[in-house]
C-alpha cells in the first residue's frame, strides 16, 4: 500500500461497519417488544459520542456534558409544547440552543487547569438545573416538563406507543450525526485536532490556532449533546431535572471509558456494554447499583483502561504492530 | 443582616475545615479526589453511631471522629490511592467518583438512607441575641466558629513554624527536590492525607447539624468544596479559608435574600471568577 | 553584499522578577544566513527563540519579521508568516505516524486545515510532497509507525522534517542534532544547509566542531546578553569568547 492508500485506509469503512448498523435498524423489527430499549440506547449512544469528542479528541475532562443535554431536552420539550409539535424542527431548535451555549462556554474551558475546567463545566450543568427548578413556572420544576406531545416525523411517521418509530427515529439521527463526525475527523480538520490533543505546543507552533479549534470542538460536541437532549425529550415525552445530574454526566464518562476513548465508536460500544451491564446488576440488586459502578471504575482505572479493551486507533489496526511494513 | 453574615461566616469555617484536606492534596499531590466528601460522612456517621449507640458525649466524639477517619483516610492511601497520582486526571476522576459511588451505597445499606438526627448536648442549643435582635448568634454556630477558628490557628502554626510544616510546604512546590533533599515525601503524602481526612471527618461530625446527615451528601456537597478548592486555590490555606468564607456568605446571603435564585447565585460567581482567574483568586505569584 | 534582513530583534529585554533572562538583545538575521547562535549553558538561548516565537512576551523590545513588526502576534500567527522553529526535545504527535503527522502539516501549511469534509490523504500534492519530505529525512520506512514507538534518532528526524513541512522563511533551530548518533549530525545539518538559499536559519548549537562547519555568522550570548558577534574566523580567535567558554572543555580555535 502506497502512502496515499495508506491515509486513506483509516477513512474507509471498515468491513463490520454496514453491518453493525444493519442489525442496529433491524433490532426494533425483530425484538418489538424492546424497541424502547434500542431507542434509549441509540439515544444515550449519541450523547456518548459527544462527550468522545470532547474528552477523545480534546482530552479535556468535562463533568457538565449533561448540561448541553438538558437543555436539549427542555428547549426541544418546551418548543413542541408551545411553538410546532414537528420532530424535526424541534430536534434543529434544541440542537441550535445548546449550539449556542456550547460556543458561549468554549470561551471559559481554553484556560486554567483541569481542576478549573471541570468546575467550570460542572457549574455549568448545576446552573441550569438550578435554573429548571425555579424556573418551575416554565419548565415544571421538580416534577418536570410533562405532556410533550410529538407530531408525526416528516408529516408520516406517527410515534406509536411501541417506540419503533421512536427507535428509527433516533437511530437515524445517530447515524447521520454519527457519519458526519467520522467524516469530520477524518479530515486535515480533524487531523489538526489530533495533533492539538497530542502536543498543544507543537501545534501552536505549526501554525494551527489551538484556541479556535478547541472552541469549535467544544462547540460542535454541544450541539451533539443537545441532539440527544431533544431526542429525549421528544421520543419519551417528558423532561426531567436529573437529566442535568452529575450521574449522568458521570455515567457517560464511564460508558466511554468501557468503549475506549478517542474512536467514536467508542460511545456505541460503551453504551451498548453499559445498558447490558445496568440490567444486569438491577435485576440482580437494583437498589445498591451505584455501589457495583463504583466497584467497576475504581477496579477499572487500577488495572488500567488500556488493558481492558483495546480500542481501534484512527488510523486502523495499528500497523505499527507489524513493525512498521509497507 | 448581621445574622446572616454571622450564620455565613459558621458556614464557611465549617466549609474550609471540609475542605482544606482536598485543598491541600490538590496542592500536594496533584490529585482531584471527588471521594474527599466521602470521609466528611464518615465521620459524621461515626458520631451519630457513638452517640446513639454507645451514648458517648458529644464532644468526645469529634476528636475520635477526626482519629477515625484519619486512620481510614492513612489506610486508603496506602492501599488505593498511591497507585493514582502518575495517573491523568480523566483516571483520577474516574477512580475517586467510583470511590464516592461505593461510599454513598454502602452507607444507604447499612444506616439506610434517611436523614440522620444529631441529639446536641443542651449547652450548645440556644441561642444569644444582641443588640436588640439584630445579631442572633446560636450557640452551636459559635461552637462551630470558635472550634474552626482554633483548628485554622492550629494549621498555620504547624506549617508555618514547625519543621513537618516546612516540609509540606516544600513538597508541595517541588516534590522532586524534596525528596532530593532527604525529605520522605512518601510519609509528607500519607501523613497529610490522614489529616486532611480527618479534618473532613470532624467537618463532617461537626456540620450534621447544620448541613444535614444522610448518605447522598459526598455528592451533595461536593461541589462545593471543589469550589473552594478552585477559587480558593492549592497553593496556601489562606486561600482556601477566604474562598470558604466567601462562598458560605454568599450562599446564606443568597438563599435569604433571593431564595427563587437559590444556588444559582453561587455557582454564578464561581464561574465568573474562574473565568477572570483560572488560577483561583487566592493564588501567589508563581504558585501552582 | 548586504542582505535584507529577515528576522530582527531590537532591544529585546526579558525578565523573570528578579532575573534578566535576557538583556537588551540586538540580532539581525539576514536573508539566507547560516546563523549560529552560541553561548554557555544558562545564557539564554531557548529563551530567545522563546520571545522570536512569541512563547514569551517580552518586556521590552521588538522583533521583526521580513520587515513587519510581529511582536504583539500570537504563536501560530508568526508560523504562517514563516517563522518556524524546531524544539531541543523532540515535541511530536505521539498517536500518529509519520505519514499521519506530515500530511497534517502539509495539509495545514497550503491552508487545507480548515477544511472538513475531504478526507486526510486525498489531495495527491499533499501526498506527494509528504512523500518527498520522508524520503528526504530517510524516514520512509517507519512512516507507518506511531510517533511514540519511534527511535529517538527518527524522531530528531522527524521534528526536522515537520520544522520544513511548514515551508518556513526563516528556520529557528534549537540545538537539532542533540542526542543525534556522531555519524549522523553532520548529515542532518548538511540537510539543512542544503536548503534554498530564501530559507534563513538561526541555529543553537555546542557543538563547536559543526558551528564552525555550518555557519556564515555567529552571535556569542553570555547571561542573556551579547558578547560579540562575527564571521567564525573572527570569533574563533577572540579572546572574549575563549575566556567564556574555557573551563567546559570546548576547542573553540577552528578554521
Amino acid at each position: 500500500m502506497n502512502a496515499q492508500q495508506q491515509l486513506l485506509s483509516s477513512a474507509r469503512m471498515r468491513g463490520w461497519e454496514p453491518l453493525v448498523w444493519l442489525l442496529a435498524f433491524a433490532l426494533p423489527l425483530l425484538v418489538p417488544g424492546h424497541a424502547l430499549i434500542v431507542n434509549e440506547v441509540a439515544i444515550v449512544a449519541l450523547f456518548a459520542v459527544s462527550l468522545d469528542l470532547v474528552l477523545g479528541y480534546t482530552g479535556i475532562v468535562s463533568l457538565g456534558h449533561a448540561a448541553f443535554l438538558g437543555l436539549g431536552a427542555y428547549a426541544s420539550a418546551l418548543f413542541a409544547k408551545h411553538v410546532m409539535p414537528d420532530p424535526l424542527v424541534g430536534l434543529l431548535f434544541g440542537m441550535g440552543c445548546a449550539t449556542l451555549l456550547g460556543a458561549l462556554c468554549s470561551l471559559t474551558i481554553l484556560r486554567g487547569t483541569d481542576l478549573t475546567r471541570l468546575m467550570v463545566t460542572l457549574g455549568m450543568a448545576l446552573i441550569l438545573m438550578e435554573l429548571a427548578n425555579k424556573l418551575d413556572w416554565l419548565t415544571g420544576g421538580s416534577d418536570g416538563l410533562q405532556g410533550v406531545m410529538m407530531g408525526p416525523v416528516l408529516g408520516r411517521f406517527e410515534f406509536d406507543l411501541y417506540g419503533q418509530t421512536a427507535a428509527w427515529y433516533s437511530l437515524t439521527v445517530l447515524l447521520i450525526l454519527f457519519a458526519l463526525a467520522r467524516r469530520w475527523v477524518h479530515s486535515p480538520w480533524g487531523a489538526t485536532l489530533m495533533a492539538v490533543r497530542d502536543n498543544p505546543l507543537r501545534a501552536m507552533a505549526i501554525g494551527i490556532p489551538v484556541h479556535k479549534r478547541l472552541a469549535v470542538v467544544y462547540t460542535v460536541a454541544a450541539a451533539l449533546a443537545g441532539a440527544a437532549g431533544a431526542l429525549m425529550a421528544q421520543t419519551t415525552g417528558f423532561a426531567s431535572l436529573d437529566v442535568f445530574a452529575l450521574e449522568r454526566s458521570a455515567d457517560v464518562m464511564l460508558m466511554l471509558v468501557i468503549g475506549g476513548v478517542g474512536w467514536l465508536y467508542g460511545g456505541v460500544v460503551g453504551a451498548v456494554v453499559f445498558k447490558l451491564m445496568h440490567d444486569v446488576i438491577a435485576g440482580i440488586t437494583p437498589q445498591y447499583w451505584t455501589f457495583w459502578i463504583g466497584l467497576f471504575l475504581v477496579v477499572l482505572v487500577m488495572v488500567g483502561r488500556e488493558r481492558l479493551i483495546r480500542p481501534w486507533r484512527w488510523f486502523g489496526r495499528a500497523a505499527d504492530e507489524k513493525g512498521g511494513a509497507q | 443582616m448581621l445574622t446572616i453574615l454571622f450564620d455565613g461566616i459558621a458556614y464557611g469555617m465549617l466549609l474550609f475545615i471540609l475542605a482544606v484536606g482536598l485543598s491541600v492534596t490538590m496542592g500536594l499531590m496533584n490529585f482531584i479526589n471527588l471521594a474527599h466528601g466521602a470521609f466528611a460522612m464518615v465521620g459524621g456517621y461515626l458520631t451519630v453511631v457513638l452517640m446513639q449507640r454507645l451514648e458517648v458525649p458529644f464532644l468526645l466524639c469529634l476528636p475520635i471522629a477526626f482519629a477515625g477517619t484519619a486512620l481510614l483516610g492513612a489506610v486508603l492511601e496506602r492501599t488505593l490511592y498511591r497507585h493514582m497520582y502518575k495517573k491523568p486526571h480523566l483516571d483520577q476522576v474516574l477512580f475517586s467518583i467510583g470511590l464516592a459511588f461505593m461510599s454513598v451505597a454502602s452507607v444507604d445499606y447499612l444506616m439506610g438512607s434517611q436523614q440522620q438526627i444529631m441529639q446536641l448536648p443542651d449547652w450548645l442549643r440556644g441561642r444569644t441575641e444582641l443588640w436588640d435582635g439584630a445579631l442572633g448568634m446560636g450557640h452551636y454556630r459559635l461552637f462551630i466558629i470558635a472550634v474552626c477558628a482554633a483548628l485554622t490557628v492550629g494549621l498555620q502554626y504547624v506549617l508555618a513554624k514547625t519543621r513537618f510544616g516546612s516540609r509540606l510546604r516544600a513538597s508541595v512546590d517541588d516534590a522532586r527536590v524534596a525528596a532530593g533533599l532527604g525529605i520522605r515525601v512518601n510519609l509528607i503524602f500519607a501523613a497529610t492525607f490522614a489529616v486532611g481526612s480527618g479534618l473532613a471527618g470532624l467537618g463532617g461530625a461537626l456540620g450534621a447539624e447544620v448541613l444535614g446527615l444522610d448518605p447522598t451528601f459526598p455528592l451533595k456537597f461536593m461541589v462545593y468544596f471543589l469550589i473552594v478548592v478552585a477559587v480558593g486555590g492549592t497553593s496556601s490555606i489562606t486561600g482556601p479559608l477566604w474562598a470558604a468564607l466567601l462562598l458560605g456568605i454568599a450562599d446564606v446571603a443568597g438563599k435569604y435574600y433571593m431564595p427563587k435564585l437559590g444556588s444559582f447565585i453561587v455557582y454564578s460567581l464561581m464561574i465568573a471568577i474562574l473565568i477572570w482567574r483560572p488560577q483561583g483568586l487566592f493564588v501567589r505569584k508563581g504558585g501552582r | 553584499m548586504n542582505a535584507p534582513v529577515v528576522l530582527k530583534a531590537q532591544g529585546l529585554v526579558k525578565q523573570f522578577g528578579g532575573i534578566t533572562a535576557t538583556d537588551n538583545v540586538n540580532l539581525e538575521l539576514r536573508l539566507g544566513a547560516r546563523h549560529a547562535l552560541i553561548g554557555p549553558n544558562g545564557a539564554g538561548k531557548t529563551t530567545l527563540i522563546n520571545l522570536f516565537t512569541g512563547v514569551l512576551t517580552p518586556t521590552s523590545g521588538r522583533i521583526e519579521l521580513l520587515g513587519v513588526d510581529i511582536s504583539q502576534l500570537a504563536p501560530h500567527q508568526r508560523v504562517r508568516r514563516g517563522l518556524v522553529r524546531t524544539f531541543q526535545i523532540n515535541q511530536l504527535f505521539a498517536s500518529m505516524t509519520p505519514l499521519q503527522t506530515l500530511a497534517m502539516v502539509v495539509s495545514q501549511q497550503r491552508g487545507l486545515g480548515g477544511r472538513w469534509w475531504p478526507k486526510l490523504g486525498q489531495d495527491a500534492a499533499v501526498v506527494e510532497r509528504c512523500e518527498a519530505l520522508l524520503e528526504l529525512f530517510r524516514l520512509t520506512e517507519v512512516m507507518h509507525q506511531r510517533t511514540e514507538h519511534l527511535a529517538y534518532g527518527k524522531r530528531r528526524l522527524l521534528e526536522m522534517a515537520i520544522a520544513l513541512a511548514c515551508e518556513p522563511k526563516v528556520l529557528l533551530l534549537d540545538e537539532p542534532v542533540a542526542g543525534v548518533p556522531a555519524g549522523e549530525r553532520e548529515e542532518l545539518l548538511q540537510t539543512v544547509a542544503a536548503l534554498p538559499a530564501e530559507v534563513s536559519v538561526l541555529l543553537i548549537e555546542h557543538d563547536m566542531d559543526l558551528v564552525f562547519e555550518f555557519a556564515d555568522r555567529i552571535t556569542v550570548l553570555v547571561n542573556g546578553a551579547v558578547l560579540t558577534e562575527g564571521t567564525p574566523e573572527a570569533i574563533a580567535a577572540d579572546p572574549q569568547v575563549k575566556a567564556v567558554y574555557l573551563g567546559h572543555g570546548e576547542e573553540v580555535a577552528h578554521g
